[in-house]
Order: C-alpha cells, then sequence, then structure tokens
C-alpha cells in the first residue's frame, strides 16, 4: 500500500494548517457562511441534518489498520461511536462540531489521510476495483494508477471549481468491479495487440437525475500519456460544461449535447499541445509508485485444506459464509474475504469504534494489516491464507462481520436517506431494514442467488439506484410523504444498464411486498441457473410489472411524523447553512 | 485603488469600465486615461481604440481568450473577470493565454476575487489581483503562500513534481507493516 513521502506529507500537513485559518476565520466571522461553503466542502465537511459531516478519503479504498484504528478514535472521541462507509469507498462522519474539525483533519494527517475533494466541484476521491491486486481476472493492476491520478488531481489549479462534482474509476480486472461506466471517467487499464499498457478511456457517465452510460472517447491511450489526456478532458469540460443550471452541469449533459466525436474532437485538438509535454508520465515515477504495491510475503502454500472442506461439511453456517463471502484469490493457498456490514438491524455501511478495532486486528493477524473498502459499503480483507479462514470467521463472528450474504439480497446498498440528509425525499435506511427483515430468511436468499438492490433517499442517485437489478428511489409527493419509485433491470460491470421504472410508486411500507412481487415472477419465469437481471433482460418489464400491480396492497399505513427520527445532536449550531 | 502585483501590494490607477443595462459596445464612450474595457467593447470599436498607447481588456468567464489572439500586443494589461468565485472558467482561459497564446503581459483577477483562491490563480498565470475592496489587503497577501509544494504541472510549474525532485519510493518510506 502507498505511503507518504515528505512531499506528500507536507502537502497535507500544510492543508491542515490552512484548514485551521478557515475554521478560526469562519468562527470570527471574517468569512461568511457563503465564502466559506465552498472552503470547507474542499475538505470534504458538509453541514447536515445533526450537524457537520465529514466524509474522509480512502483513495482507492485501500487503507491500513492505523488508518483504521484513527477512524475508531475519531468515532469514540468526536463523534456517537460509529462511521458510515459509503459506495464510494469512503467513510462519513455524521455528528460532529465544526470548532473539532481541524483537529480531525491533523489526526488524520498524522496517519496520512485526509479529507481533500471529498466533495464540492471538483475531482473527487478516485474509486477503484477492491479486489485490486489479487483478483483472478486482474489484466494489470490499476493501483499505481490510481494514486498517480490522486496526486495529479490534490489541488490542481485550474479545476477546482468546475461546474459540478468529478469522479474517476479506474479497474484492471477483465470483469469491471469498479462500475466505470457509471463515472464522469472510467478508465479501465489494459494492454493493447502489442501488449502495450494503457486505458481504455470513457466520458460521460453518471448516474444522478439523468443516468447515463459513459462513451468511449478513446480506445487506447497509452499509460504514459494519461493524465495529459485527462486534463484535456477537464478543460473542455472546465470551460463549456452549463454553469447555468446545477441538474445539467455535469459532464455527461455535455458530453450528450456535443455528442461524443465532437467532444473527442475538442478534447484531442486541446491534447494536441500538451501530449508529450513535461506532464507526460515516467517509467521512473510509475515504478516508484508501483514499488508500493508489489505482492506482500505470500507463502508458498496450495489450494487443497482438507480440515476447510471437513469444516465446511460439519458446519453450515462456516459453509455458507464460505460460499458468499470468500473469494478466489490469485495466489494458491490464499483467498479473499468479505466482512459484511450488512447486517439485520444495522444500517448498510455502518461500522461501530469497537468493529473498526477489531477489523483493524483482523487485517494485522491475518491480512497483511491492510483492508479495503467497497463500493457495496462491506470490507475486504484481500490476503488471507486458506489454513487461516475457520479461525478467522470465528473471530469475525463475535464482531457480528459474517452475516453470509455477500451479493444476494440483503446485501443492500443504501444512501444515508432523510435521517441524515437535507435533500432527501424519503428515508433510506430504515427501508433497508425492513426490506432486511421480511427476506431474512438464509434459504430463501440462497435461492433467490445474486442480484443487487439499490436504495436512494432521493433522484441524486447517491445508492446507485439505477444500476441496482432493483433499484428504490424516494420521489417528492406534493404532500411531503414518502414515495417509493421501484425500477429493475438496472446493472453495473462490463454489461451495465440503466433500470426501467416500474410504474406507480409505492409507500414506505408496500415496498417490501412489491419486491417480493418482483421476485416472485423471477421464480416462476427464470431458467436453470438465471440471475434475476437474466430474467429480466430474457423476458422484458411486462410479466414484472403486470404481476406486481395485479392485486392491491393490503399493508397498513404507518403515520410517519418526523422523517428525521434520530436524536438531533445536542448542540448548538450557531454556523448553520440549510444545504449544503 | 489598490492591487496585489508580483505578491506586492501598490496602488494602481486602471479602472474597469463595466457598461451598464443601457450602454451598448457600439455607444459607450471611453473616457480618456488608463481603461479596462470588455471584450466587446474592444471589438465593437478596435479601429478607434487600437489608436491608444494605454489599453486594458477584460474577458467575462463565458468568452473566448482566442478571440484575442491576433490582439494580444496591444493590450498593457488583460484582465479576467470571477462573477462568482465558483465560476472556475477564468482559471482556463488564464491558462489558455498563458500557455497556448503565449500572453506574457499584465493578468489581473478583478470581480469576485477572494485569497483563498489566489494560490491557484497564480498557479494558472495570473500575476495582478484585485482583491474584493472589502476584505484586507493585507491579510490577502498570505494566500500565496498556502502550500509550499504542488503534484503538477501548469503555468507557474513547468515540471511535475516527479520530473522536479527525486522521489524516493517504499525503500524510503518503508511499508505498512514496517
Ligand atoms: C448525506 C450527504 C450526502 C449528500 C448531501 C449527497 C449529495 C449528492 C448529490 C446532490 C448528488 C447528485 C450529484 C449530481 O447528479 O450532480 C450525489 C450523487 C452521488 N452521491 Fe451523494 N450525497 C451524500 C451522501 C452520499 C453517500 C453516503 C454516498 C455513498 C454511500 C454517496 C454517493 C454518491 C454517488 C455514488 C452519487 C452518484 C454520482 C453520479 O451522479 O454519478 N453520497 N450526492
Ligand atoms: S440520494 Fe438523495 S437522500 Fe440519499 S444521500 Fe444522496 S442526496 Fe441524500
Amino acid at each position: 500500500m502507498y505511503r507518504y513521502d515528505e512531499y506528500d506529507q507536507q502537502i497535507v500537513d500544510e492543508r491542515v494548517t490552512l484548514y485551521r485559518d478557515q475554521v478560526r476565520r469562519r468562527l470570527a466571522n471574517e468569512l461568511t457562511e457563503d465564502e466559506f461553503l465552498p472552503l470547507r466542502l474542499q475538505n470534504g465537511l458538509y453541514m447536515q441534518v445533526h450537524g457537520y459531516m465529514l466524509r474522509i478519503a480512502v483513495p482507492y479504498g485501500l487503507i491500513s489498520a492505523t488508518q483504521m484504528r484513527m477512524f475508531a478514535h475519531i468515532a469514540r472521541k468526536y463523534d456517537r461511536g460509529y462511521g458510515h462507509f459509503t459506495t464510494r469507498q469512503n467513510i462519513q462522519f455524521n455528528w460532529l462540531r465544526l470548532e473539532d474539525t481541524p483537529d480531525i483533519l491533523a489526526d488524520l494527517a498524522s496517519v496520512e489521510m485526509h479529507a481533500i475533494q471529498t466533495s464540492g466541484n471538483c475531482i473527487r476521491n478516485i474509486t477503484s476495483d477492491e479486489y485490486a491486486g489479487v483478483a483472478q481476472d486482474e489484466v494489470i493492476d490499476p493501483r499505481p494508477y490510481a494514486e498517480i491520478l490522486r496526486q495529479w488531481s490534490t489541488f490542481h489549479p485550474e479545476f477546482a471549481f468546475l461546474p459540478r462534482k468529478f469522479k474517476i474509476a479506474i479497474s484492471g480486472g477483465k470483469e469491471d468491479r469498479a462500475a466505470i461506466t457509471a463515472h464522469d471517467i472510467g478508465l479501465s487499464v489494459t494492454r493493447n495487440a502489442q501488449g502495450e499498457i494503457g486505458f481504455r478511456v470513457l466520458v460521460g457517465g453518471g448516474l444522478g437525475r439523468t443516468p447515463i452510460i459513459g462513451s468511449e472517447i478513446c480506445e487506447f491511450v497509452p499509460w504514459q500519456h494519461i493524465l495529459t489526456y485527462a486534463e484535456s478532458i477537464l478543460r473542455i469540460y472546465n470551460q463549456y460544461g452549463r454553469r447555468d443550471n446545477k441538474y445539467k452541469a455535469r459532464i455527461k449533459i455535455l458530453v450528450k449535447a456535443l455528442g461524443i466525436d465532437e467532444f473527442r474532437r475538442q478534447v484531442e485538438a486541446d491534447w494536441a499541445n500538451a501530449k508529450d509535454g513535461p506532464g507526460t508520465l515516467t517509467e521512473e515515477e510509475l515504478n516508484r509508485v508501483a514499488s508500493y504495491f508489489t505482492d506482500p510475503d505470500y507463502a508458498t502454500l496450495s489450494n487443497h485444506n482438507s480440515a476447510l472442506n471437513e469444516f465446511k461439511a460439519d458446519n453450515r453456517s462456516f459453509s455458507n459464509w464460505f460460499q458468499r463471502n470468500v473469494k478466489p484469490h490469485r495466489v494458491p493457498g490464499y483467498a479473499i474475504v468479505v466482512l459484511s456490514l450488512k447486517k439485520l438491524g444495522v444500517a448498510p455501511g455502518d461500522a461501530t469504534a469497537e468493529q473498526m478495532d477489531q477489523v483493524a486486528d483482523l487485517a494485522e493477524r491475518y491480512s497483511f494489516g491492510e483492508l479495503r473498502i467497497t463500493h457495496k459499503q462491506n470490507l475486504v480483507l484481500a490476503d488471507v491464507k486458506q489454513a487461516d479462514l475457520i479461525r478467522l470467521w470465528k473471530e469475525a463472528s463475535t464482531s457480528g462481520l459474517t452475516t453470509p450474504n455477500i451479493g444476494l439480497l440483503t446485501d443492500m446498498i443504501s444512501c444515508p436517506g432523510a435521517e441524515f440528509c437535507t435533500l432527501a425525499n424519503a428515508r433510506s435506511i430504515p427501508l433497508a431494514e425492513l426490506i432486511a427483515e421480511r427476506f431474512d430468511s438464509l434459504d430463501f436468499q440462497h435461492d433467490i442467488g445474486e442480484i443487487e438492490l439499490n436504495i436512494s433517499g432521493c433522484m441524486n442517485a447517491c445508492g446507485q439506484n439505477h444500476i441496482g437489478n432493483i433499484g428504490i428511489t424516494g420521489v417528492e409527493k406534493k404532500n411531503h410523504d414518502e414515495w417509493y419509485q421501484v425500477s429493475i433491470g438496472g446493472a453495473k460491470g462490463n454489461n451495465s444498464s440503466i433500470g426501467k421504472i416500474i410504474g406507480p410508486s409505492f409507500t414506505f411500507n408496500q415496498v417490501p411486498e412489491a419486491i417480493d412481487r418482483l421476485l416472485q415472477v423471477y421464480l416462476r419465469e427464470r431458467i436453470e441457473a438465471e440471475r434475476f437481471i437474466d430474467t429480466v433482460r430474457r423476458i422484458g418489464h411486462a410479466p414484472f410489472k403486470e404481476h406486481v400491480y395485479a392485486t392491491t396492497f393490503e399493508v397498513e399505513q404507518e403515520e410517519v411524523t418526523d422523517k428525521s427520527v434520530v436524536t438531533p445532536a445536542q448542540y448548538s449550531v450557531p454556523f448553520y447553512s440549510p444545504r449544503f | 485603488m489598490k492591487i496585489i502585483k508580483n505578491k506586492i501590494i501598490m496602488e494602481d490607477d486602471w479602472n474597469v469600465l463595466r457598461l451598464n443595462e443601457q450602454e451598448t459596445a457600439e455607444d459607450i464612450v471611453v473616457k480618456p486615461g488608463k481603461q479596462i474595457v470588455p471584450l466587446k467593447v474592444w471589438l465593437a470599436q478596435r479601429s478607434t481604440l487600437q489608436l491608444r498607447s494605454d489599453l486594458g481588456v477584460w474577458l467575462a468567464s463565458d468568452e473566448r481568450p482566442e478571440t484575442i489572439k491576433d490582439d494580444l500586443q496591444q493590450f498593457s494589461v488583460i484582465a479576467v473577470d470571477f462573477p462568482r468565485f465558483a465560476d472556475g472558467r477564468g482559471y482556463s482561459i488564464a491558462y489558455n493565454l498563458r500557455v497556448h497564446l503565449s500572453y506574457t503581459g499584465e493578468l489581473r483577477a478583478i470581480g469576485d476575487v477572494l485569497r483563498d483562491q489566489f494560490f491557484y490563480m497564480q498557479r494558472v498565470g495570473f500575476d495582478a489581483f484585485a482583491p474584493r475592496p472589502d476584505r484586507s489587503i493585507e491579510d490577502a497577501l498570505k494566500g500565496f503562500s498556502d502550500y509550499s509544494e504542488v503534484y503538477q504541472v501548469s503555468y507557474d510549474q513547468k515540471l511535475p513534481l516527479f520530473r522536479r525532485v527525486q522521489r524516493k519510493g517504499r525503500l524510503a518510506t518503508g511499508s505498512v507493516n514496517e
């Protein structure tokens, strides 16, 4: 994993000093909230329902045990004892005080972390494949490139005030696990016919109000040129992206308006000036950064472990877990373990300070001291000896991290929703819990098999509802009641697609029943081992729609008096800005 | 009025001409003296304006620097307007003027110009700043030294960090487990 050298450390330390001064000026009213807002946003600080929310960058989802312990410390000292891992491989703390945030950033800097560019209209934290470096289908390890892009984008002077946020994702496997088609720039590291390394570059993907799958702008940009090429894309976007309407400001709208061919022409005209210039990446720099991502000291092992097989045969819980939460590793004798943060009764992605400490211990004991955060809001131990799996499973079970549901129905993605987010139309987390309760039966979940269920509290789509096999979105109705739209047919990965809404929206309590009916159609129609998404693609929406709306919904309506029912923070917030 | 030029606070007697709603680029009478005129006025009145010895022009954030690519020698100063500090087009305008059009004269940031943006502005090629008059200009000077190192290429720094210094890699920093 990457370590800061003196330059990285200095830049992050200077940021803390600068931010401390900005907070001081804000508290002294030398800065208005309007002026402070973009500054705090560039430090990942939002104003939300309960107070300040801080989003901390976990570059491409990779984190050390020491850093995880720092999260635990922050959760205990400054927050309410827990944190929320996000779909963009970051972590958020929801209950902070403005006055404390400079100290939190200083704590983070002491373990080589920061909150730079985790919000605001700038280049955001770069996300990647959670199995990078260990996946069996990997073509090229994307992590060195992700780190190089992180450095390039950090405080890029020209692109700090873009029309809108800008998200880059990078993957290096045959299968795309980074949702690169749903990003402003999606990069796939590959080899061309000559064996040279480069990037397939997609542009203009994004979710939100106008979900669009990215278009290919270049089939192959040699790795040396990726920084200058990305810079040209950003420069065209910075100049021509719309700024009159924030819902039309993402690069996807510009690419759509110009057409990919015209957009490409403009980018390449700009690139002609920078190509081969000093911004070109050098072999030496690539090697320096790549030196941090070389293999750990793997032991020479074989894949067969009879003790494991015996235990699997005897222990149903373990074999369920093994089947769902353990993934094949590139190196014989090793396995990838996914620790589920989707336990019944817990908000998807939430982890307590104790759990953070425990996973840090597990990482040190079993996985070379490193962890990953997944875009599905789970945690990964990437390098576990197969021979350690039983012990690891027993220990992780005591921390509530072994729910055997990875890839199944209850491995849901959910945004924070109305309890935590000022933009929400409806609650997300309680709905996720209601659904999890309804489909708690593991046998049923195993029968349904692989399926992705994504929930967002509004059309900003933080829960990536558009690319969920089943997507649920809180929609606004005049009377401010909570209503949810349900879509099916969305998918991420190589064969990604945007889901389509099945029909009129549902109340909070109707949603689980609607999902149940969708699943009934799937069970009725599926052929052999077909996944839910395959059935939807084969038979189309009509049979689903027909069945869901065929009979009335007999569920009680619960009166929701206050959607932000979590007790608000018990301190006065003098520097309040209603919207981020 | 005071401005910051090459990181020094100095008196400045340029006037930034802004048209009000009744005025048009064709009809406005540009007063004598040091005037920074809107691009539109320059384009409309070029034949008379180019006779002046001291003239400046300013670009709005949606205007293109290429429009004046053949006129750059005509101006003693080119200014770029930031209607709101969050409108970041001016950064690319400045970069294009400096890097693609090789403009070497004074490049001034005007409008909603605040010290927290100075660091970025100087990097893309601004060398003069007219900070908002309601803020302390002395305080604003601090904005230039926010960071002592930068990673990437821009106008001020022709080489990226990895070409400028010897960065040492894993052997020097150690790995997470050491
Ligand atoms: C609670 C505070 C949050 C606020 C106010 C917020 C706000 C927003 C907004 C306004 C958008 C739409 C941007 C656009 O379309 O231009 C968005 C998109 C997104 N956010 Fe959030 N968000 C929050 C939390 C989260 C969390 C917790 C996650 C991860 C679990 C997340 C992940 C995303 C993703 C993946 C997108 C879609 C990006 C796209 O449109 O391509 N956000 N967010
Ligand atoms: S999808 Fe909407 S409700 Fe959910 S976090 Fe994003 S902005 Fe908030």
